[in-house]
């Protein structure tokens, strides 16, 4: 990656570039946010097949005899669970039981990668080193790894026609290392949208050769480049929470639905005393779902009324493509199960809640 | 798509005078910034309206943005066809996907916006 005005370019900014995409800064990242248009792209994830570059994640490995240990206590996921080759997702939080961030866990043979958002590398990069156990050595991979997501039902055709057809038995949640296109990649059965797909990290010196075989050998199957605003709604049907906007420091993975990877019973971890405890005292919010019942679309800070109290707030909010009409997440206290609206702007919306996800018929793979 | 003979606003709307009225509408330019549109919510025909008044709200899949009207006038017709094709906006801002005609209070205020070639000069800027 080069750096040019305080902005990173990833491996593949100038074929994003030559695509005519719209870029934008994320993170410090200049990332297509489109390159054809928000809606075109989504479907194209739905339908066949879409690439996104997000090489803008941070990836760390923790290796040595600790390694495990170290995971166990500083990640809320069982990371002893992991066999090698299975991917995990997981969340790191501070004492308080808020989030740090979420993240995916690789077991690679005796080493562990940790992939974390793009917006929280620096403070991950310090709450982690901060956190090893002595014999736990620490690597941050991320300027010399990039990462592309081929997503879609299409997905395993695709990676077949570039030499790839080894990863097309690997199992949801699973990665190997092998070929693509005849360079080294690390690809796990992974993704963000809700449909089937891989996720292929790789040297980037070969993030080019890959993306071209990819799109060239991908065509049959209408694979295109695909940028980071589809990439919000497809996660947004699929009820995927989104660091920043749908869990935070000051949230806990008890009221962000998120205890089916936080495991009390595993023993000790960062932010475990203040969990349990919160759900002793007994939650008074909780992340849910809701649909707009005729136009308009929710945003990130409206707030969620219920008659005439205030219940709650949104936390992610677009129109969705799949289901044509605005969809929500947001966090409202318990007990909250009639008609709600938003209040958008002079006026409100009416709105239902719904159980996640938004969108039932991804192709993503179960394990 | 031609803009021959169209006046700009600095927050990209477009105005044409058709006889006594100006026919309105966003620019290729604000549409490509909004992206896919998704809703539009247009004024009431009858309803006056003032220089700085906030003429209709046109929401895209990442973003909402206001229109402004930069005349005085009443609106007298509204493009209903934006309610089930707000995308006409994004295929076509200078034609179908026109938003309101206002008849205008003084002719002469639309002496005050860019011209065309202004306004590219102004995107470009």
């Amino acid at each position: 990656m080069s750096v040019d005005t305080g902005v990173v370019r990833t491996a593949l900014y100038d074929r994003h570039v030559a695509a005519e995409a719209r870029i934008v800064d994320f993170a410090g990242y200049a990332m297509p946010i489109h390159y054809r248009g928000i809606v075109d792209e989504h479907r194209r994830v739905r339908e066949t097949a879409g690439m996104f570059d997000v090489s803008h994640m941070g990836e760390f490995y923790l290796s040595g005899p600790s390694a495990l240990e170290t995971l166990e206590r500083i990640t809320t996921n069982r990371a002893a669970a992991l066999v090698d080759g299975r991917v995990q997702y997981s969340a790191m939080c501070y004492e308080s039981g808020g989030f740090i961030d979420d993240l995916l866990v690789y077991r690679l043979g005796e080493e562990f990668m940790l992939v974390v958002n793009a917006a929280n590398k620096a403070k991950d990069l310090d709450w982690v080193t901060s956190h090893l156990l002595p014999d736990t050595d620490f690597r941050d991979a991320s300027d010399e790894t990039a990462l592309i997501a081929l997503q879609g039902p299409r997905s395993e055709d695709v990676l077949e026609a570039v030499g790839g057809g080894a990863f097309s038995s690997l199992g949801y949640y699973y990665a190997a290392r092998g070929e693509v296109a005849g360079r080294d990649a690390l690809v796990s059965r992974t993704g963000y949208t809700g449909e089937d797909g891989f996720e292929i990290y790789c040297d980037p010196d070969d993030a080019t050769a890959i993306w071209d075989a990819l799109l060239d050998g991908g065509a049959p199957f209408d694979v295109e480049p695909v940028g980071l605003g589809c990439r919000d709604t497809l996660r947004l049907e699929m009820g995927y929470a989104l660091y920043g906007n749908d869990i935070d420091d000051t949230r806990t993975p008890a009221e962000a639905g998120l205890m089916w990877i936080t495991k009390l019973k595993k023993g000790d971890f960062i932010g475990r005393d203040a969990i349990v405890a919160k759900r002793e005292a007994g939650l008074t919010e909780r992340l849910i779902g809701f649909e707009i019942e005729g136009r308009g679309v929710p945003r990130h800070g409206h707030e969620i009324v219920a008659g005439d109290e205030t219940v709650g707030i949104v936390t992610s909010g677009t129109f969705s493509p799949s289901l044509e009409r605005g969809i929500g997440m947001g966090y409202v206290a318990v007990g909250t199960d009639g008609p709600i609206e938003i209040a958008v702007r002079n006026r409100r919306l009416k709105a239902v809640l719904v159980d996640l996800p938004f969108y039932k018929h991804g192709s993503v793979r179960r394990a | 798509m031609s803009t021959a003979g169209l006046r700009f606003t600095e927050s990209h709307e477009w105005v044409k005078i058709d006889g006594d009225n100006a026919v309105m509408g966003l620019s290729d330019y604000a549409q490509h910034e909004l992206g896919d549109i998704v809703f539009v919510e247009l004024p009431e025909e009858g309803a006056t309206v003032a220089p700085g008044d906030v003429l209709a709200t046109v929401e895209s899949v990442k973003s909402v943005s206001e229109m402004y009207t930069p005349v005085n006038g009443e609106v007298i017709e509204v493009n209903n066809d934006l309610e089930d094709s707000p995308d006409l906006i994004n295929s076509d801002p200078y034609g179908e996907g026109w938003l309101v005609k206002v008849k205008l209070t003084d002719a002469a205020e639309i002496d005050a916006l860019m011209s065309d070639d202004e306004y590219e000069a102004h995107t470009k800027g």
